[in-house]
């Protein structure tokens, strides 16, 4: 075993001692949902920015910018702009309103069946999309240690090592890996963005002008990585990245697992001070994104990266299935838009090795993987709850079933859809994890936060309202992803993110459902959600 | 979090409390001009780099282009905003606390 794996196993045993420890004192169902409502603002600001953190963040768009500049740099921006949309609009009331999930907060006045189901299934659809992200990430590192494994191996044992863990941990145990991993991502991006500025005697001027200067490999040409237009140019490059920028802002208001944060917290007011938390810790690790990627650029250079990836990655494979290795060149042949998106997930721990030598490296990739293990594990109970909550105990059981039963389907559940992303990781394991991430926020603000945001605020808002827009919101941003150019060679629908266009029709949809139909038990229950969103009266405690 | 056991008569009645009506209001009148002026600054910078392309990449500041510090000031955006709304937060809750009472009140009485 060498160095850097031993103290890669080091680090996964403290984290799964952890869970153990946490799932010791963990049986009801409220304990595995929300941790029992005791975790305090500060620790859930870390821990919200524990789940924000993800593989998308830290490997995901440190590659975009070590690759594209200020496009990657973009996500960056939008998704801690994001958080306003959290702060100002649903923070306060999902505490003051909701129980378990997501479900919850949507069908408080639209109150039936169908519209929980909906909420369920856009729950599972979205964390299903972010967890093959992690995955992916997750894979791709574990690569970078053990370059013998073929990445299906690698996705499948990744994959499973998560899932054993969260069927194990619930919600106690995923808080506190958060709260550590968070505390430990951000030294580690701190320290890589010194050591980059140290490089460059802590002269940002000389810094930037290196990342302005960045050289094309063979060719005397460089890259300017502070102008926009690598990633995103043309005309449609400008409506994709409006259309990306829609998606980031208004996501995050619709991610069941942020929204299920704030269920673990006592009250509103400390709802609001982790959001608070969250941000600040969130910007600052932001803002790191920009030194570590063009930090990454300018030391290794994206050729270089993406060199090594495309070896390692390609090698390996060739090694492993001699058969395949002609279908594997004529896919990277094929699919132009692929072959850079392979290489760019691990710009980090490649920039951290350069930095800091193979112990570092190790070190980082570590906490990169504990990062996603904690993610996914979130994400697996957003969605098991969903099903389990919303789909079980409300409407299967009718609200009569027993709290034991409850977290049973819910482990159950968390299974079934572990197993579904690891297969769905295999298919996928070539695009940029910021990206795919970046399609998950797509369903999120266009399946519920047109929804959210309606039933919270416009009382003349219905069930047939809510069914419309949360159903053409899921099916047309997951229809338009798979006819864009992300999934296809020749694509159908143009925009890589399809914000732009399914989060208006969602909304669309929504208003004129309300409208066209007439329903006044939703409108009826309007006064009571608006009361107890605002007050506080009446919360789950 | 005593108030969370209250379970008022009537819910349209709170509605109706002028104090919640201004709860309402003191909100309305931070979180609508708020969220306007974030979505406004937010999506100038992918307008600005879809619309004035040779603007957004002139430099700045040595070779920092105004796209890049543009990206660079939606932080500093985004903390202040968040600075202002947690102190008005805190007038959110006084008023909060006056509807609880005329809630509490109204339930002693019988």
């Amino acid at each position: 075993m060498t160095p850097s794996l031993g103290m890669f196993c080091l680090f996964m045993i403290a984290t799964l001692l952890i869970t153990v420890w946490a799932s010791a004192r963990n049986t009801t169902s409220k304990g595995f949902y929300t941790a029992n409502r005791e975790i305090g603002a500060a620790h859930n600001g870390w821990a919200i920015a524990g789940d924000y953190m993800s593989a998308a963040s830290f490997l995901g768009i440190t590659g975009l910018i070590a690759f594209y500049g200020f496009d990657g740099f973009m996500y960056s921006v939008g998704w801690l702009v994001a958080y306003l949309t959290v702060l100002f609009l649903v923070a306060e009331p999902s505490r003051n309103v909701g129980k378990y999930t997501m479900g919850d907060l949507i069908s408080f006045r639209l109150r039936g069946h169908p519209v929980r189901a909906a909420a369920a299934a856009s729950t599972l659809v979205i964390a299903l999309i972010y967890m093959v992200a992690q995955i992916v990430g997750a894979g791709s590192v574990i690569n970078l240690l053990i370059p013998q494994l073929d990445s299906a191996t690698t996705i499948v044992a990744v994959g499973i090592i998560m899932l054993v863990y969260v069927v194990f941990g619930g919600m106690l145990a995923t808080t506190w890996v958060q709260i550590v991993k968070a505390a430990l991502l951000m030294a580690a991006s701190l320290a890589m963005s010194f050591l980059v500025l140290l490089h460059f005697g802590f002269s940002l001027p000389a810094f930037f002008h290196a990342a302005a200067h960045v050289h094309v490999v063979g060719t005397s040409a460089t890259h300017n990585l502070l102008q926009p237009g690598l990633r995103f140019s043309g005309a449609i490059g400008k409506l994709d990245l409006i259309s990306l920028g829609l998606a980031l802002v208004l996501g995050t208001a619709g991610l069941p697992h942020v929204l299920m944060r704030f269920y673990t917290v006592p009250s509103a007011k400390a709802a609001r001070a982790s959001v608070a938390w969250a941000m600040a810790v969130i910007g600052v690790f932001y803002l790191t994104t920009t030194f570590m990627g063009l930090g990454a650029a300018t030391l290794i250079g994206p050729q270089r990266i993406g060199i090594h990836l495309r070896d390692a990655q390609a090698l390996e494979y060739i090694a492993h299935h001699t058969a395949q290795a002609h279908e594997l060149n004529a896919e990277f042949a094929r699919d132009h838009y692929l072959v850079p998106q392979t290489n760019t997930n691990l710009a980090a721990p490649l920039l951290a090795r350069e930095l800091g030598g193979d112990l570092f490296m190790s070190f980082v990739v570590a906490i990169a993987f504990a990062t996603i293990l904690a993610v996914v594990a979130g994400l697996t109970i957003s969605a098991s709850s969903a099903i389990a909550h919303d789909v079980w105990w409300n409407i299967v059981r009718a609200g009569r079933g027993d709290e034991r039963e409850q977290v049973v389907v819910a482990r159950t559940v968390a299974l079934v859809v572990g197993a579904l992303a690891i297969l769905l990781s295999l298919g996928l394991r070539s695009l940029n994890v910021a990206f795919l991430v970046g399609l998950a926020f797509a369903v999120a603000a266009s399946a519920n936060v047109p929804v959210i945001v309606l039933s919270l605020f416009w009382r003349r808002f219905n069930r047939a309202g809510a069914l419309a827009g949360m159903t053409v919101g899921l099916a047309s941003s997951v229809v338009f992803i798979a006819i864009s150019p992300a999934v296809m060679a020749h694509p159908i629908f143009p925009l890589e993110n399809p914000g732009l266009v399914s989060i208006p029709l969602a909304f669309l949809a929504a208003v004129l459902g309300s409208l066209l139909t007439h329903d006044p038990a939703s409108q009826a229950a309007f006064n009571e959600l608006n009361v107890r969103a605002n007050t506080g009266i009446g919360a789950e405690i | 979090m005593e108030h969370q056991h209250l379970r008022p008569k009537d819910w349209d009645a709170v509605a109706a409390d002028p104090a919640f009506a201004q709860l309402l209001r003191t909100k309305r009148r931070f979180v609508v001009p708020a969220t306007t002026f974030f979505a406004l600054y937010y999506f100038s910078l992918p307008v600005l780099v879809g619309a004035f392309p040779a603007l957004a990449r002139r430099p700045v500041w040595g070779d920092l282009t105004l796209a890049y510090a543009f990206a660079f000031s939606q932080f500093a955006m985004a903390w202040v905003l968040l600075a202002l709304y947690v102190w008005r937060a805190r007038a959110f809750d006084a008023l909060q606390a006056r509807v609880i009472e005329n809630v509490a009140r109204d339930l002693k009485t019988p």
